[in-house]
């Protein structure tokens, strides 16, 4: 490994699972730890935390204060709890404009609403000019878990569905445009969103549902590669049945960039049981953020710990968990 | 999906009863495109594909990469790039490793983006890493003619742009080179128009076809190449007409000429080829960092088992090479073809390469 830290090691694929395994794990190393799931299970208590550095701050569909607070929430709503509390430490650097920092948190405010959440204590810092990017924010939240629901890569069986709740893609599309000037149409917009009241829908219609991610860094590649190897078993995927919108297909076209491989503020993955699969995908096209759910693999005994993608043409291609940090090709 | 399907079987009925064949895709975005769409699994076992030198990353050589990272470390400095440079190693080191130790390296999607960054910090020095085909080096011409029309004086170019036909002829001198025809990339024939490809048959006898890059267009390029076989008829065909005319894109031919001329090129491994690369004219020899303030490194001879010059050429498989999957993955790359997205051996690695069976 580099002697330095790169910015590849934050971007969720195989150099932040390194940096976890060699130096964050083995210091902090215990029981409740060694689950690595999105949130701990403590007792009847989910507790979760994630910081918060996106650039740029502000972007359509969103900005740093609604992604921190539903990031936080959905984190604990895929765990199987349901999300109460949280907490807000914010890190300001000087100079940083009073009515953006006021506009960031009123959309804290709005979206802890939205989800039926209170924030109940916080920090706040400031720091000396050119030592942090303008504001960067930490969340912490609690959460009561869901009683009879059992959320664990253990449950996952052969045959199971995997059901996604939207398109998948337009949050990065969206930061990497607003990053880079590229004019995007009106209709694509990041889909940063509190997911806990629609998991908790899906959770009353299945409670037997096995697995629940929130496809953020990496990706669905991510997410459903961690699954595949947490549980020994392989994933199928038809790659019509996946929702992508064509424009986000056009960006990555364009950039070179696996859309699998996109992060998503407001999309889950489930596996759950093939008989109630109909039943969950009717609950979840009801609530406003899984309108658009679809099913798009299942779980197969062989390539265990591998996701396979059966593509428009008819092939099977591997899709493996990324590597790094998402970046524009030459040509 | 219907016409899939009739181009996969057209293809099955063509190759039946033939010796293998080898068709080689000159590009990246191509290589890429193969393996996602999952052709490879459904071609006859009589049709291989063998990826050709089109990644710009990968035939990058060291020297450039070293000079990169030689530039970044000056103070006031600041490299933009693509972002597949960054991960690229030099001799020694990468741009990624330089800019965590704290050289100032910013990724662009458009080198245009790279005189903002110049107007933006006017006290630095800004270096573009133009590196690419002739499907990028118009809009490096661009950015030099903007630079030179808004008064940028404080934007440079490190220059390795290269060009794709004259690549193809030594690949086809080359007896280790076997291929019976060419897709080839639609991107560079956009610009440089379907005429420039047409020596490929004229004077070497072999076929070719303009592919686009969704999974159709490939297939039906296949099609057209199996089909100029089975004719024995050697052509260079447009598979690619929605945006490829004959001429190319007529604008982008005269910047590129405004602002560069054709020069030798060192590829990482084939070598130098003569007339394969862009050298800015003497006029705007002003954007070119290397003129204005030469840079010396230290060359570094690399011993190493990296074979990525063959596969480059399609002589050998990526999964020929002693390093593939081995020492050399995605995560610690010896070779340049591990690096990019693109690279060969990125692409072979990243989806299991043809040994792959689900």
């Amino acid at each position: 490994m580099a002697k330095k830290i790169l910015m590849a090691h934050g971007a969720g694929g195989k150099l932040s699972a390194q940096l976890l395994q060699e130096v964050i794990l083995p210091a902090f190393d215990n029981e409740i730890l060694r689950e690595l799931h999105d949130g701990a299970k403590l007792g009847q208590l989910a507790m979760t935390t994630d910081s918060y550095v996106v650039r740029p701050i502000f972007f359509r569909g969103g900005d740093i204060g609604k992604l921190s607070v539903c990031g936080t929430i959905n984190d604990l709503a895929v765990t199987g709890a349901t999300p109460k509390f949280l907490s807000v430490g914010i890190i300001l650097e000087e100079g940083f404009d009073l009515d953006a920092l006021k506009k960031i948190v009123g959309s804290m405010a709005a979206a802890a609403r939205e989800a039926g959440v209170k924030i109940v204590t916080g920090d706040t810092k400031v720091v000396g000019r050119g030592q942090a990017d303008g504001i960067f924010i930490n969340t912490a939240g609690i959460g009561e878990l869901i009683d009879g629901v059992n959320i664990s890569p253990r449950n996952v069986r052969t045959g199971m569905k995997i059901l996604l709740s939207g398109f998948i893609g337009d949050h990065a599309t969206t930061i990497l445009a607003g990053r880079h000037g590229l004019e995007l149409p009106e209709n694509i917009c990041s889909d940063c969103a509190p997911l806990n009241e629609l998991i908790d829908e899906m959770l009353a219609a299945e409670p037997k549902i096995a697995m629940l991610r929130d496809a953020t860094r990496g990706g669905l590649s991510a997410v459903l590669n961690e699954i595949a190897q947490a549980a020994g078993v392989g994933i199928l995927l038809d790659e019509e049945k996946i929702p992508v919108r064509d424009e986000v297909r056009g960006v990555c076209d364009i950039l070179g960039f696996d859309v699998l491989e996109l992060a998503n503020e407001g999309k889950i993955v489930a596996v759950v049981p093939a008989e109630s699969a109909e039943k969950i995908l009717s609950v979840m096209r009801r609530n406003v953020y899984g309108r658009h759910a679809a099913l798009i693999g299942e779980v197969v005994t062989n390539s265990a710990g591998k996701v396979g993608l059966r593509t428009s043409i008819g092939g099977v291609r591997i899709v493996d968990m990324p590597t790094g940090e998402l970046v524009p090709r030459i040509c | 999906m219907a016409d899939t399907l009739k181009l996969v079987k057209k293809i099955s009925r063509l190759a039946d009863g033939k010796k293998s064949l080898r068709f080689m895709e000159v590009c990246g975005t191509h290589t890429v495109a193969i393996f996602r769409s999952g052709i490879r699994q459904i071609l006859p076992d009589n049709v291989e594909l063998v990826s050709g030198p089109g990644c710009p990353v990968c035939v990058t050589n060291d020297d450039y990469i070293d000079k990169a990272i030689a530039y970044s470390r000056r103070k006031n400095f600041i490299v933009a790039t693509f972002g597949d440079m960054l991960k690229v190693p030099g001799s020694r080191s990468s741009l990624a490793a330089a800019s965590a130790e704290g050289a100032d390296v910013r990724i662009v999607y458009s080198p245009l983006d790279a005189v903002k960054i110049a107007e933006e910090n006017s006290r630095k020095q800004i270096i573009f890493l133009a590196v690419g085909f002739e499907t990028t080096a118009p809009t490096a011409a661009a950015t030099v003619l903007a630079a030179q029309a808004r008064g940028v004086k404080n934007l440079f170019m490190l220059s390795a742009q290269k060009l794709v036909p004259p690549t193809l002829r030594v690949l086809l001198d080359d007896a280790a080179v076997k291929v019976d025809g060419f897709l080839l990339p639609g991107h560079v024939a956009v610009v440089i128009g379907a005429k420039a490809f047409n020596f490929l048959a004229d004077e070497f006898k072999i076929s070719g076809a303009i592919g686009g890059f969704e999974a159709d267009e490939i297939l039906s390029a296949l099609v057209s190449l199996l089909e100029q076989l089975d004719s024995g008829r050697a052509q260079v065909t447009n598979n690619y007409r929605a945006v490829v005319t004959d001429e190319g894109n007529v604008a982008a031919k005269k910047i590129l000429s405004q602002v560069y001329e054709v020069t030798d090129a060192d590829w990482r491994g084939l070598g130098k080829i003569p007339a394969s690369g862009l050298r800015m004219r003497d006029e705007f020899a002003a954007f070119d960092i290397e003129r204005v303030e030469p840079i010396e490194i230290e060359r570094v001879e690399k011993k190493s088992a990296c074979r990525c010059g063959e596969v480059l050429r399609g002589v050998i498989k990526p999964t020929d090479c002693p390093l593939f999957g081995k020492a050399c993955k995605p995560l610690h790359a010896i070779g340049p073809c591990m690096v990019s997205v693109e690279g060969v051996c990125a692409a072979w690695f990243k989806y299991g390469g043809n040994n792959f069976k689900w």
